[in-house]
């Protein structure tokens, strides 16, 4: 059963091979690294760059981040009773009707709190 | 055994499934220079120039032209970088590209000079599943390329990305539920052979449109390609990257243009399929295949070339409030729809 996999070894190690040597391949065919400073520099227009470590970003993304695990879940459950959801029949559609209804619910109290209200 | 993890596909000898994985692994990595051409090409036509036409004939050489240029460049890196990261980042986004290009089927089981063999690189019982798997993985080659640059604008590429990325990839998820409900597969080449009547773009019509929607998004293209930016982030993640490992990620990029087409053809367009009863011997297959998989990247210029780009609040509530929304219905009602007709 696990042979069904193979390929996908084999590609993943082909994959490895091609973006490998291309994270490399400048340090070999191209000319030295330049002695500049400025080369060191990150990209900045006009103004000097203070770059430091540690940035800060908004909390928006953090709460995206958290529903993003929600809904996912909701799909990846839905997958399995897909698959099976006409041998089972009437069952299976009242519970995925159930389920994705307490998930919509869910998602209205999200939307009235304002969570998806890009800030 | 549960019917999830059941076997589906035909597994060859070991040998054979390498040999098809390198012939399946060069074919895609020989198409996407013909992708950049043709990309270029329409660009140029769409607004009204050229395009490339100085390198081979008729400009068809620039691809390669320009992939020796970024290989013989000098590297380079910023000093406030994280020197693994930066370097492995672009190494991911290649490896997942790659690996999710496997489970596109070109055809199904065929005989080979007496060998029976899969044009598929794998086709398992968890089919799209895979693909999602190394979507989600995909995600770590870009967030982590521009947070190791140490550069606010690829920070601000990243973080964008991030949010992106996994805000339509639940209405991605979500849209092809229908497509499996109405096949009650999740094998490819078995959803492809379920599409034999009436392939599913007639019934799945809303589940094909979230679907290009949501991978439009996914792959960072026009009028999604918030990530990139150039007018407002430079170039977003890849500010800071240049030579090949530049090349690496705008490889990336096309490699998925061109899987998402794949997908889009296996599940909503019948595959291999041709309509009207045609039925081509069996090595028409993979032909018919690429075919319908250039179409949709012709579809994809030619969006590129016609949609301005989004404001970033737009796209997230249109990712949430409308694309998750519609999925969801698309799914009860499918779910409600084929139940009823049993």
């Amino acid at each position: 059963m696990l042979s069904t996999y193979l390929p996908a070894l084999v590609f993943v190690a082909l994959g490895a091979v091609v973006g490998g040597s291309f994270a490399v391949l400048n340090q070999v065919l191209g000319p030295a690294k330049s002695k500049l400073v400025a080369t060191g520099d990150p990209y900045e227009c006009g103004l000097p760059s203070e770059v430091k470590q540690g940035f800060r970003f908004g909390i928006s993304f953090y709460l995206i981040a958290m529903l993003f695990i929600l809904f996912d879940i909701e799909v990846v459950f839905l997958y399995p009773i897909a698959v099976e959801l006409r041998a089972f029949g009437t069952f299976a559609l009242l519970e995925t009707i159930v389920f994705v209804v307490l998930l919509m619910v869910a998602f209205i109290y999200v939307w009235r709190r304002g969570a998806l209200e890009w800030k | 055994m549960s019917p999830i993890l059941a076997v589906v596909g035909y597994a060859e000898p070991w040998w054979i499934a390498i040999l098809k994985s390198v012939i399946i692994f060069a074919v895609a990595l020989s198409m996407v220079p013909v992708v950049l051409i043709v990309e270029r090409k329409l660009l140029g036509r769409f607004q009204g120039r050229y395009g490339p036409n100085r390198v081979g004939p008729m400009g068809m050489m620039q691809p390669l032209a320009d992939i020796g240029k970024l290989i013989t460049k000098a590297p380079f890196r910023p000093t406030t970088s994280i020197g693994f990261l930066f370097i492995l980042a672009p190494a991911i986004s290649m490896i997942t590209a790659v690996a999710a290009f496997a489970i596109i089927p070109f055809g199904n089981v065929v005989d080979i000079a007496g060998t029976p063999v899969g044009l598929y690189g794998i086709d398992v019982g968890i089919g799209p599943l895979y693909l999602f798997a190394f979507g989600a993985v995909a995600f770590y080659g870009i967030m982590l390329g521009g947070w190791a640059s140490g550069s606010k604008y690829s920070f601000l590429g990243s973080m964008r990305a991030a949010a992106q990325l996994i805000s339509y990839e639940v209405a991605q998820g979500l849209s092809i539920v229908g497509v499996i409900i109405t096949a009650g597969t999740l094998s490819l080449t078995e959803i492809v052979e379920a599409q034999e009547g009436m392939w599913y773009f007639i019934p799945q019509f809303v589940g094909l449109i979230v679907f290009m929607v949501a991978s439009f998004a996914e792959t960072n293209r026009t009028p999604f390609d918030l990530a990139e930016a150039d007018a407002e982030l430079v170039g977003g993640y890849n500010t800071e990257y240049g030579g090949s490992r530049f090349a690496s990620y705008f490889f990336a990029e096309y490699l998925n243009v061109l899987i998402v087409s794949g997908i889009a053809t296996t599940l909503f367009f019948g595959g291999w399929l041709l309509p009207f009863g045609i039925d081509p011997p069996t090595w028409v297959d993979p032909i018919v295949v690429l075919v319908k998989m250039f179409a949709f990247v012709f579809f994809f210029i030619w969006v590129r070339a016609t949609l301005p780009r989004l404001r970033y609040d737009q796209l997230m509530s249109f990712g949430w409030k409308i694309l998750l929304p519609i999925a969801t219905l698309n799914t009860l009602i499918t779910a409600i729809v084929v139940v009823a007709i049993d």
